[in-house]
């Protein structure tokens, strides 16, 4: 294995030890891509154990700025950069943390309209969206493409987190067929959440990414894990395949992206 | 009768865990049922080495001290 440096040697030597992981798995770390949706409370973890993990290309989308209140969570940011472009602030705390890390940012938000061209650069989305239109978006855009993605959602001190392998088990659409009706499901910005809850989630996230590219152990399809951090629980509901999923199933009613309207407008401060 | 090495690694000066993560990087290069030999001398990494490649899948073959500082390790890989 000449082709890592010495210095990659002893930066990665905790996974090479590893019987799962070794120096091929490691390669396959280094060769592997995972798109990054949304540099928040679930973006910034999943993607520093990520870059700390080695993984070659990351990719990171969010047309938002650093705002005080998103300090008490989204770890990769920090005071000073307070009005900084949140995909900029995380590229440069992961390039710092792993320079063999290639960061691509996109500061745009996702839609039907661009989400495909991006995609197709990546081996894996992790969705660290904090809004319906784009996880749908998202399930739509993987299950057509075929991309696995692993779906992550916070809200005050629980989280769900979900692995989906499109045509090899169960999408988005077969656990909520449609984004919830306006109104139903509060944010993050009016119910508030536990700043830790995502460091935990998006932890999750970076877990099913990392057994994904190296191909090991058992990830969460078919299955939803949902973390109650109150009551310090973690429960696995299984995930049924819907045989007239809308997107996923043999003849789906939906063969186009939608853009959902965005239903909340609540400003975070 | 002597074992015939078909890769051999000098890791003298290196401790734990580069001594595994060394010999771990070139049994990983070879095929199965070929013989790694590994000289070492960090004390620890001589019954270190060998029990982890053990738990690993290997067969240690042989560990020998052959003179005041370095060990010889023989290690065949096992199947995957």
């Amino acid at each position: 294995m000449d082709d890592f440096t010495e210095e990659q040697i002893e930066r990665y030597s905790r996974h090479i030890i590893l019987a799962e992981v070794g120096g091929k798995g490691q390669k396959k770390i280094r060769d592997a891509s995972v798109f990054l949706v949304g540099a928040g409370g679930l973006g910034c973890p999943a993607g520093y154990y990520l870059a700390a993990a080695g993984v070659g290309k990351i990719g990171i989308a969010d047309a938002d700025t650093i705002e005080i209140s998103n300090l008490q969570r989204q770890i990769a940011h920090s005071t000073k950069r307070i009005g900084m472009s949140k995909a900029d602030s995380a590229k440069s705390t992961f390039e710092e943390l792993n320079p063999d890390v290639e960061v691509i940012t996109y500061k745009e938000r996702l839609s039907s309209k661009n989400i495909m061209d991006i995609i197709k650069d990546y081996q894996i989305v992790i969705d660290g969206s904090d809004n319906f239109p784009t996880r749908y978006l998202i399930n739509d855009a993987c299950v057509m493409t075929g991309k696995p993605f692993v779906s992550g959602s916070i809200l005050r001190f629980e989280g769900q987190v979900t692995t989906i392998l499109p045509k090899d088990g169960p999408c988005y659409r077969c656990l909520y067929e449609s984004p919830p009706p306006r109104g139903l499901v509060p944010s993050c910005a009016e119910a508030g959440v536990l700043g830790v809850l995502p460091g935990v989630i998006g932890a999750i996230q970076a877990t099913e990414a990392l057994k994904l590219i190296i191909g090991k152990g058992e990830l969460l399809k078919g299955e939803l894990l949902i973390y109650n951090a109150l009551k310090m629980s973690f429960k696995k509901v299984k995930i049924p395949k819907n045989p007239g999923c809308p997107v996923c199933s043999e003849n789906p009613s939906i063969r186009e992206l939608i853009d959902y309207e965005a239903f909340c407008e609540v400003r975070p401060y | 009768m002597e074992t015939e090495a078909d890769k051999k690694i000098n890791i003298k000066g290196l401790v734990c865990p580069y001594t595994f993560v060394k010999s771990k990087l070139a049994i990983e290069s070879m095929e199965a049922g070929q013989v790694l030999e590994i000289i070492l001398d960090y004390p620890s990494a001589a019954t270190n080495v060998p029990r982890s490649m053990e738990d690993q899948g290997h067969k240690v073959l042989k560990t020998e001290k052959i003179n005041d500082t370095d060990w010889l390790i023989l290690v065949q890989k096992g199947k995957e």
